[in-house]
């Protein structure tokens, strides 16, 4: 009884106050680009894994972009910073385009959503060539410390019983049977969020051979969570944003 | 023991005299750390890496005809795995394979899962149960069919490779000086461990060694990842079993060790951080990264300490519970000889027994070295037990290793051309054991083949083996006790 008070006394209150602000000390997060003339190095383009940077206006595509930190190292005149800034999820693909002066396109809150799940939303999450990042990234936002819950989100068991279908992964040829199962077993309205560079273009693995995409181009994501693996917050703001939770 | 070892001019046996010489080294109880092939024309080329007590690596290698050989799993199980991976990736026949199944159907066998041969258990009171791909929670996907004698499972079988994304394939179609991104996601939770692997690899090859600060601050970084993954394991044991209060403070402290990684590198996983020629992560943030927040050395210790002083607490709540020790005692045994039979690395290895460590006489970084948990139990309980003392030794490690590299500094070395026809076989004792990555070159310095190893990879058996004649309720807390990689085995 009293190891179990001192446990508990150890703990403490360890859930963040606002996940809707701050910022995680350290992350490399949402990246700002100075303008400027680019010498004719393209070094950042050669370094780059993913395609996901380009000169002449720079930019980074946030669909693609695994955060690795390579173009920061190779650039001579430093015009790529990461930030700690989570927040960078979109409802559209294309607005995940990051230049000097303009970031990741706001997300538009859909009403008919906030309608149905604005008090409580029912996550399955299916990972399809995911790499375990995410997935523990995604298992995070609902430990002590993120708590989605406190907004009435929630991991459930079965497709059935959800409201939304968090993928990870590049979607890999042998689990396209079974995301589509899972996708028609949920009942409507539903919705996709697509989590990490993986599961939005692909990212690392966008040119392999073992990979099958053909469900994506079928049923669009309605939400674009960004990152290699996105932070908790990352993904926690962007369902928020998106359902128009205060 | 070494980190990267090169091999040149490896002779190419016949299979008669590479088959005396591995049977000969097995019987001997060298330990096996890899068997894989490649094709080279019409011929397979077939390695054998082996690695004596001194921590030496053999290379024997032969080159075979496509008619294959006569398989060594039937007198050597340990080899299982691989001489089916052997198969499914070259085409080679494997002559008496007990069991020749696909390991994640690549290749010509991409696709074909639906018609996976499932063993079959007949009788009366047979019944099966089929779970998966997709699980019951936030996990990789994989196929489990369980053959119960009521609520006795006989048998199960695991049939994986629904996360394959062809990494090796990649692997080679990419200038092999930036794969680090490519490699960190074959297990993302052991993205440091596979960094590592790679980036010795390929210093390895370039004759680049990396300074012994560098290799010390890449090991605090592989032991925080370490200490974070088996928090993380700990955390759904404890949930599993329904001891909720440990549950949320071993995930709790899991969240301290992992935001300490993200403010020395920028990602709680340690993604970016090691790179061929270069550990880029400081103490104070490294340049670049952007934030100012860099950890300094009093807040490293201030969290290694309350790690520490909590994790004593619970783990002593947690061990004294009759509740957890009746669920975990004697469930999901692996005896110490089938653990070795079978070729089991890791802490589960070390859980029944196994003195098997890499750290142990580990590259130069591991001095004074980490210190060795076993246990002989074999079971749930011993695997959790060996996971609580390893975070314990690796915490103490951490903290002599932070008086030991006060100051980091982010060096970067460009890295050279690849020496032409050798072979570099790169070992990490990663969290779940032992990481082997060995690559190739051919005549022009041009990689050939890397064939990448998760430890995951030997140890699936373990698990399908520790739920025999266990109640069917017992495979979550097997499963969580093992805590493998399915992206790790799928590549
Ligand atoms: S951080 Fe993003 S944009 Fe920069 S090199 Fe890596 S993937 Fe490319
Ligand atoms: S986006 Fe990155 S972290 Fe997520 S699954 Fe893909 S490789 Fe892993």
């Amino acid at each position: 009884m009293l190891k179990a008070l001192s446990v508990r006394a150890q703990q403490g209150r360890q859930f963040i106050p606002d996940p809707r602000s701050g910022r995680p000390e350290g992350l490399r997060g949402l990246p700002v680009l100075t303008a400027g003339e680019c010498a004719s190095c393209r070094a950042c383009m050669a370094a780059c894994p993913t395609s996901a940077i380009a000169v002449d206006p720079l930019q980074i595509d946030l669909a693609r972009c695994v955060f690795c930190n390579e173009c920061v190292v190779v650039c001579p005149d430093d015009r790529v910073r990461f930030t700690p800034e989570p927040s960078m999820a979109s409802t559209r693909a294309s607005g995940l385009l990051v230049r000097a002066g303009s970031s990741v396109e706001p997300i538009v809150p859909d009403e008919v959503f906030r309608r149905h799940f604005g008090r409580s939303l029912r996550l399955r999450q299916v990972s399809a060539g995911g790499c375990n990042a995410c997935e523990l990234e995604l298992n995070a936002a609902a430990n002590v410390n993120f708590d989605m819950q406190r907004y009435g989100i929630d991991w459930v068991a079965s497709p059935r019983h959800a409201d939304a279908l968090v993928l990870t992964g590049p979607l890999t040829q042998q689990m396209a049977a079974a995301v589509r199962l899972g996708w028609d077993a949920m009942p409507e309205p539903r919705f996709l969020v697509a989590v990490g560079a993986c599961a939005i273009s692909g990212g690392l693995y966008a040119d392999g051979d073992a990979i099958d995409r053909s469900f994506l181009s079928e049923v669009g994501p309605a939400l674009f969570v960004p990152g290699c693996p996105p932070h908790p917050l990352t993904f926690l703001r962007g369902l928020l944003d998106f359902l128009g939770i205060a | 023991m070494i980190q990267a070892q090169r091999f040149e001019r490896i002779p190419e046996r016949t299979v008669d005299d590479w088959r005396g010489r591995v049977e000969g080294a097995l019987r001997a109880r060298v330990h096996l750390l890899s068997l894989f092939g490649r094709r080279d024309g019409d011929e397979v080329l077939v390695t054998a890496l082996l690695q004596r007590d001194d921590g030496a690596v053999e290379v024997e290698r032969a080159r075979v005809a496509a008619l294959g050989y006569a398989s060594l799993t039937p007198q050597f199980p340990a080899l299982h795995i691989f001489e089916r991976e052997l198969h499914e990736q070259t085409g080679l026949s494997i002559h008496g394979h007990p069991w020749c199944r696909p390991v994640r159907f690549e290749g010509a066998a991409r696709g074909s899962h639906d018609r996976h041969p499932f063993h079959v258990v007949a009788g009366k009171e047979v019944h099966e149960v089929a779970v998966g791909p997709i699980h019951a929670g936030v996990i990789e996907p994989g196929a489990f069919r369980f053959m119960c004698l009521g609520e006795t499972v006989h048998h199960l079988e695991i049939c994986l490779g629904y996360q394959h994304r062809g990494v090796e394939a990649l692997l080679l179609r990419r200038d092999v000086r930036s794969l680090g991104p490519l490699v960190e996601s074959v297990a993302g939770d052991t993205s440091v461990g596979h960094a590592w692997a790679y980036s010795a690899a390929i210093e390895a090859l370039t004759g680049q060694p990396a300074s012994p600060n560098e290799s010390l601050r890449r090991a605090i970084l592989l032991e925080f990842e370490r200490v974070g993954m088996h928090l993380a394991t700990l955390a759904g044991v404890a949930a599993d079993v329904g001891f909720l209060q440990g549950a949320a403070t071993f995930g709790r402290l899991r969240t301290t060790v992992i935001n300490t990684i993200q403010r020395l590198c920028g990602s709680r996983f340690g993604r970016g951080a090691i790179r061929p020629g270069s550990t880029r992560a400081t103490l104070d943030g490294f340049a670049g990264t952007g934030p100012t927040t860099g950890l300094s050395l009093p807040e490293v210790h201030a969290n290694l300490t309350l790690v520490e002083r909590d994790l004593q607490t619970v783990e002593d709540l947690f061990t004294s519970a009759r509740t957890v020790r009746h669920r975990l005692e004697g469930v999901g045994s692996v005896s110490p000889a089938l653990a070795e039979a079978i070729g089991l690395v890791g802490p589960v290895a070390r859980a029944a027994a196994a003195h098997r460590d890499l750290r142990v006489r580990g590259p130069a970084a591991y001095d004074p070295p980490v210190g060795l948990a076993t246990r002989s139990e074999g079971d749930c309980w011993g695997r959790t037990l060996v996971r609580l003392d390893e975070l314990q030794h690796s915490l103490t490690w951490l903290r002599s290793a932070f008086e030991r590299a006060p100051h980091w500094t982010t060096s970067r070395v460009s890295i050279g051309a690849l020496t032409p026809s050798a072979l570099v076989v790169a070992l990490v004792e990663g969290l779940r054991g032992e990481i082997v990555h060995a690559l190739e070159t051919d005549g022009d310095g041009r990689l050939v083949h890397y064939k990448v190893q998760d430890p995951s990879l030997r140890n699936w058996l373990g698990l399908a083996l520790a739920v025999r004649d266990n109640e069917i309720s017992d495979f979550p807390i097997c499963n969580k006790t093992f805590d493998l990689s399915y992206c790790g085995n799928d590549l």
